[in-house]
């Protein structure tokens, strides 16, 4: 028993504190992060632009739609439909080794990846929430002379997303996990760090347990901080 | 009689509607109403649910588009493609069966946000009218409040005042009290009454019976899609021709 615990303890030595090691984990972590957020980023504005096309052309009466219209609706169907249909680590090993072969900025190539991929999940789930939004709302925004995207900004967006901010969060903490598969395209994620470390002293052990619990307890505060922001988003309903 | 001889509707038309027919795919709802509307008239429209009344009323800004017909305000055809539609509605408020105000926003922004927005005027123009909107309809305590924290009268007046914001030429009201208590529908119809005697030109869905003989300068009757009777008050309730308008009345009167 004595030895199971020394030999743990020299383990964890070895993967966290020789060589200064979990300065490479805090490293790992921080392009992990970065990599969520500037995904995210890109995943609600391609989410907003995509349902609101939708939404406009799906609002439209057949004959009033206009070949514009029509057209970006098919381009939107034609991404989502290729996003949600492919399997993220192959959609970034051809965003990594066909389309920017010769990129070096594997950060940009990750956080552009990741978020063209939530962008097509987020556009579903914005589009459920412009569509939880009553009429009413719309045309009472229109009756007073306001024009379409104010209406949309001002009123039926901000409507929505409080609406959706539970499956949003649950988007954020699914892209925040899918950042370990940008490995494959040789980025030093967490996930790559706990790899390497691997590497160097022949133990599995210590660095993935330690990363799994680094991602778990993320996510944990993630989950905190999100209940905190839902709740005070619902205050106008109480006042 | 009418009894409303304070404000005589003028002779200009503001609205002009010309053999106006919509169909919801096989659903007939409006078989072809020719009406004007004079600046100052107070027009209540009647007749059964289903009829097309509140079809006719949405027409009237293009809430639903016409499948046949033109309808004309201040001149203008606003049925013609190339017509900026926003610019008329901001001459044309509108006040619905459930209120439609913002939840996500105060009182006070409820009522500036399209005065602001489409440039009519400056936000602090838009606040100063704000208040003195909320006054004139006894509500200025609520500018900072929520819609969700008010009645149901409170909330229908608010939607008068956003409505009002916009300096409309019209006030097209689409079942204002249908929603309300009981005893919310009176603190309504007051402000409306008070709008009428300011000389607002309005055209009023209702089924207030009391509302349309006391404040209506001329009653509609639709039913079947089309204007079956038309008359001032007084006339339209003791002298009633149609047979449909004789039976709707013995139901709610």
């Amino acid at each position: 028993m004595g030895t199971l615990f020394e030999d743990l303890g020299a383990q964890f030595q070895q993967s966290f504190i020789e060589a200064d090691r979990w300065q490479r984990y805090l490293d790992g972590i921080k392009i992990s992060f970065l990599v969520t957020l500037g995904a995210l980023c890109i995943g609600i504005i391609l989410g907003i632009l995509v349902a609101v096309i939708r939404t406009l052309h799906d609002q439209q009466k057949g004959s009033d739609r206009n070949i514009l219209l029509r057209l970006l609706n098919s381009i939107c169907q034609i991404y989502t439909t290729v996003i949600r249909g492919t399997p993220m680590m192959v959609q970034l090993l051809i965003m990594g080794f066909v389309i920017f072969k010769t990129s070096r900025n594997l950060v940009g190539v990750a956080i552009l990846s990741l978020g063209i991929n939530s962008g097509a999940y987020t556009a579903e789930i914005i589009r459920s929430g412009i569509m939880s939004i009553d009429p009413g709302q719309m045309e009472a925004g229109r009756s007073l002379g306001m024009d379409y995207i104010t209406v949309m900004k001002d009123i039926i967006i901000p409507q929505a997303i409080k609406n959706i901010l539970p499956a949003l969060g649950n988007e954020l903490i699914t892209l925040f996990k899918d950042t370990s598969l940008v490995t494959v395209i040789g980025l030093t994620d967490l996930t790559k760090a706990a790899q390497q470390i691997q590497a160097k002293t022949y133990q599995a052990f210590m660095p993935y347990i330690g990363i799994a619990i680094m991602y778990l307890v993320v996510v944990m505060i993630l989950t905190k901080l999100l209940g905190i922001l839902e709740k005070r988003m619902r205050q106008s309903d109480r006042r | 009689m009418s009894t409303n001889t304070a404000n005589p509707s003028t002779d200009e038309v503001l609205i002009r509607v010309e053999n106006l027919r919509k169909s919801f795919g096989d659903n007939h709802v409006l078989n072809g109403i020719s009406q004007d509307i004079h600046r100052g008239e107070k027009v209540v429209i009647i007749g059964p649910s289903g009829s097309g009344k509140s079809t006719f009323l949405r027409c009237l800004n293009l809430l639903e588009e016409p499948t046949e017909g033109h309808i004309f305000f201040e001149g203008t055809d606003i049925t013609a493609k190339g017509t900026d539609i926003n610019a008329i509605r901001r001459k044309m408020g509108m006040v619905f069966q459930h209120f439609n105000l913002f939840p996500n926003m105060t009182v006070r922004r409820n009522i500036t946000l399209a005065p602001v927005r489409t440039g009519f005027m400056k936000q602090e123009e838009a606040d100063k009218r704000a208040d003195e909107l909320l006054a004139r309809v006894g509500l200025s305590d609520k500018a900072e409040a929520y819609p969700a924290s008010l009645s149901g009268g409170q909330k229908q007046r608010i939607a008068i005042v956003r409505a009002l914001a916009m300096n409309p030429d019209v006030l097209l009201f689409d079942e204002p009290t249908s929603a309300l208590d009981p005893e919310m529908v009176g603190e309504v119809l007051e402000v409306m009454k008070e709008l009428a005697e300011d000389g607002m030109t309005m055209a009023v869905v209702t089924h207030e019976m009391g509302f349309a003989r006391e404040v209506g300068t001329r009653v509609l009757f639709i039913d079947e899609g089309i204007v079956k009777e038309e008359n001032e008050p007084g006339e339209f309730f003791a002298n009633p021709q149609n047979p449909r308008l004789q039976d709707f009345l013995s139901k709610v009167l």
